[in-house]
């Protein structure tokens, strides 16, 4: 499966510690990386992996231990260094400028010049559009790159990282934003690196690309190396084991929580969303949720599940539609009138629109709960911390206390934030768009958990997942959308991940827009790999 | 929607395929570009064609064309470093005290000949505007509080060099320097030149060269390209470098043009450079923005002035209530042009 360059140690981290106000994390972490190796990274949120990552980059400096970079110890001081040392690396969230056309990202900082040292246009475009050909990628380069999706967007960065001479490359979870047909792409180009001699980094949280793509794979828990060694030597449930330092027993019996909640489809709905319309983005989608029930919104990207949510929330502008609470209806476009109605939304952009990164995990929980937590204009101290030390222990937010910054939390805890600042505010109907993108496995249980506890004390809980597993275990019963429009409905015992393909497949042979076999929910590949891998 | 989609290559056509909606999007937001980019040239367009309408030769003569022009030679300067500086995501509030010291200074140097009259200004302000980068870049300070700060300095030397403002230093007639404010080339003063110089290598560098990128990067988004390894730091202090020196030189030239230097000239040249750069469409927000903007907005302002003093009844500082609307309705235009840009 690889060249024969395997074996030869690139870069090397020794005994490297890390700790931020106290909390440890990275704890005496070794690791050796081969040239033509794909090493996956795997680990919990909070972990240690993208301290690891940072380490490795130069964005962040080792209290302890040392990096041994092709047989010689380095330093260095920022990410600049390592990209010219020939570490490159692609981040989870896109890292490129927006406004910037696609082919000046691709290029920034090594433009091609003339002889006068002005910048070549024509000639940067000419190689930008050959090297994106090469990832399957046709686009005009000359248009800003925020008019791209976010997945073409993460292609553009994976092939700014990889078209230089780099000998290490670190992907922080590359997928987490792609469609399948795009993941299978970037699995090519990272094989196509791995036989060109390049040592590449892999953090995952899927363990489908782990055992399908990486050659080895190391383990982080709670800042230390749990497990290292060949991906060959390892089954999925000793891999998972290692991950949540629980036994595998327990592992696999969690995996089995979500499934007989009941439902009264007689009771009256309380939540009642009708005809919600908007050109180009919504046709007449309806949706009802029963107190205690679970509504799965699902599709492929763009099919309209975040437009839908942030309808009925009142936050997407509608040309016709109504949404009503206990029968009564509440006004549209106005996310304070939903809010009053007892609705509750956490966004899919949790960077961009839910946490205020600099506030403490206290004040990002109450943030939303201040006017109902103060008397006259004054706020009961007492009272705040009283509610929020609650939360913290009902939702096990890991934070060292609640004045830490939130942005010094991991990515799971932010979530668990941002849910109890919605719960602060008692909501009948909580809205929850991809919920776990980007958390590990571990955290990603405890959120479904949470949700269906959440469900068992009466609320209705409109889900949506970019993981269609996720939203068929989790859901009592399931809205299929496409291009915007309902296409089907599953209750109870018809849920299933065969039942909703089945509703989005048949919707796409009729456009005549996909081999029905591309089709699986957009992000995950597991879908993938059961439908288009054998 | 998807069906025209089928013509296509049918292995790409999911990727990079905008739909029906996204594209009829984007041809909006293409038009808002170009109203964004170009909208300062046609109101300049109108405003200039009205003026000769209502005014006649009196106004589109090319003596009065060469008076607004001049006049806007020394804005200009000043407005091509503000580009750079607020596209870079920051603001200059310097510029306006560093043009009085440098016209201070300039006088004050032409008693020890042209040389100094000229090095002593430049390096002086280009010092402050040094100072400014690195406590920006380097320091991490807020750019609004060191240019601030450098604001007052600047001008508490020009008036402790010129003694309070109560004197005002001459320059010998006789001095080379003076042909920098009062000479010509061709019919055309030096000022008009040297900036139209100033602008053209401005253009170039923000369009053509890495540098511009970089700059245009880091106002853009300036995590992600730190981690796209532009350096950041030192494209900063260059931008605030640059304004430094083009401040100085606009003061030079100011000294050169009135054989003079005051300390009191200048108050809220900082703005007024800020209000052209807007108003040519460039983002305060930085990231976006153009060197061809900003001229049209300086010669938008300078235009307008111009054509209150045709009117002779109005009190001069009307221009300054024309130039406040017009940033108003410039400000509110981009606010929605922005919106349809998805900026």
């Amino acid at each position: 499966m690889t060249a024969a360059s395997v074996g030869e140690t690139v870069l090397e981290v020794q005994d490297v510690s890390k700790r931020f106000a106290g909390v440890v994390a990275l704890d005496g972490v070794s690791l050796g990386l081969r040239t033509g190796e794909v090493h996956a990274l795997v680990g919990e949120n909070g972990a240690g992996k993208s301290t690891l990552i940072k380490v490795l980059t130069g964005a962040y400096q080792p209290d302890h231990g040392r990096i041994v970079y092709r047989g010689e110890p380095v330093t260095f001081a920022r990410p600049l260094d390592a990209q010219a040392a020939g570490i490159s690396t692609i981040y989870q969230e896109v890292n490129l400028v927006p406004v910037l056309s696609v082919a000046r990202n691709l290029f920034l900082g090594q433009e091609p010049t003339n002889r006068l040292g002005l910048i070549d246009f024509a000639q940067m475009h000419r190689h930008t559009t050959a090297i994106l050909q090469r990832y399957g990628i046709s686009v005009d380069v000359r248009r800003p790159l925020r008019e791209l999706g976010l997945g073409m967007q993460q292609m553009v960065a994976i092939a700014r990282a990889v078209s230089g001479d780099h000998r290490v490359v670190i992907m922080d979870e590359p997928t987490s934003s792609l469609e399948p047909r795009e993941v299978e792409r970037l699995l090519e180009v990272v094989d196509l690196l791995r036989r060109g001699g390049v040592a590449v980094v892999y953090v995952t949280h899927r363990l489908e690309e782990v055992f399908r793509l990486c050659d080895r794979v190391t383990v982080l828990r709670d800042g230390r190396l749990v497990h290292t060694g060949p991906v060959a030597d390892i089954s999925r449930l000793e891999l998972v084991s290692r991950m949540l330092g629980r036994e595998v027993a327990e592992v696999a019996r969690g995996e089995t929580r979500f499934s007989d909640r009941k439902t009264d489809q007689a009771t009256q709905p309380i939540l009642r969303a009708t005809g919600l319309t908007r050109r180009h983005v919504l046709d007449h989608v309806s949706v009802e949720a029963r107190a205690g029930e679970v509504v799965g919104l699902a599709g492929l990207l763009g099919s309209g599940r975040s437009e839908t949510a942030k309808a009925i929330y009142g936050a997407q502008p509608l040309d016709s539609g109504s949404v009503e609470v206990e029968g009564a209806p509440i006004r549209p476009g106005s996310p304070r009138a939903a809010i009053a109605a007892g609705l509750a939304l956490i966004p899919e952009d949790r960077k961009a629109e839910g946490i205020v990164p600099m506030l403490s995990v206290r004040d990002n929980i109450v943030l939303a709960a201040l006017p109902r937590m103060s008397r006259a204009g004054f706020v009961s101290e007492r009272h705040q911390d009283a509610v929020v030390k609650g939360l913290i222990t009902r939702l096990r937010i890991k934070a060292s206390s609640p004045d830490q910054k939130v942005s010094e939390l991991s990515g799971g805890n932010q979530q668990k934030v941002l849910l109890a600042r919605v719960l602060c505010l008692d909501p009948r109907i909580l809205i929850l768009d991809d919920p776990t993108r980007g958390i590990d496995v571990g955290a990603k249980a405890e959120i479904q958990m949470l949700i269906s506890e959440l469900a068992e004390q009466g609320m209705a809980i409109l889900l949506i997942s970019s993981e269609l597993e996720e939203v068929v275990e989790g859901s009592d019963s399931i809205v299929v959308l496409r291009d915007g429009a309902v296409v089907g409905q599953l209750r109870a015992e018809e849920v299933s991940q065969d039942g909703v393909m089945g509703l989005i497949a048949a919707a796409r042979r009729e456009s005549d827009s996909l081999p029905a076999s591309g089709g699986g929910i957009e992000g995950d590949a597991t879908e993938v790999d059961g439908h288009v891998g054998d | 929607m998807t069906a025209t989609t089928s013509d296509r290559d049918p292995t790409l056509h999911l990727i990079g395929d905008p739909g029906e909606a996204t594209r009829a999007a984007n041809r909006r937001e293409r038009l808002a570009r170009i109203l964004q980019r170009g909208g300062a040239f046609i109101v300049l367009i109108v405003v200039t064609l009205l003026a000769s309408l209502v005014f006649g030769t009196r106004f589109a003569s090319i003596d009065n064309f060469l008076n607004i022009l001049e006049a806007s030679s020394f804005l200009g300067l000043v407005a091509v470093g503000m580009t750079f500086v607020i596209i870079g995501g920051g603001i200059d509030l310097s510029v306006g005290s560093l043009l009085a010291l440098s016209a201070v200074l300039a006088a004050f140097g032409s008693q020890y000949g042209t040389v100094v009259a000229i090095a002593l200004p430049l390096g002086v302000c280009g010092l402050i505007g040094l100072f400014n980068g690195v406590l920006i870049a380097r320091a991490r300070m807020a750019f609004f509080i060191v240019t601030l700060a450098a604001l007052l300095f600047a001008r508490g030397l020009a008036f402790a060099v010129s003694n309070e403002g109560n004197k005002i230093f001459h320059i010998n007639e006789d001095l080379a320097v003076i042909w920098l404010g009062q000479g010509s080339v061709a019919g055309i003063r030096v000022p008009i030149i040297i900036a139209g110089i100033a602008f053209l290598v401005g253009w170039v560098v923000l369009t053509r060269t890495r540098y511009g990128m970089a700059v245009t990067a880091i106002g853009g988004n300036e995590d992600a390209a730190r981690l796209m390894g532009v350096p950041i730091a030192r494209v900063k202090t260059v931008i605030y470098l640059v304004s430094g020196l083009l401040a100085g030189l606009a003061g030079l030239l100011v000294a050169a043009r009135s054989s003079s230097g005051q300390s009191t000239i200048g108050v809220g040249l900082e703005l007024q450079a800020i209000a052209a750069v807007v108003i040519g469409g460039t983002l305060l927000t930085g990231g976006s923005g153009s060197i061809a903007g900003t001229l049209a907005g300086v010669l938008l302002l300078n235009v307008i002035n111009n054509v209150i003093n045709q009117v002779g009844t109005l009190n001069s500082y009307f221009q300054q209530v024309v130039s406040g609307v017009f940033l108003i309705i410039v400000v509110l235009v981009q606010r929605y042009l922005s919106r349809e840009q998805r900026l």
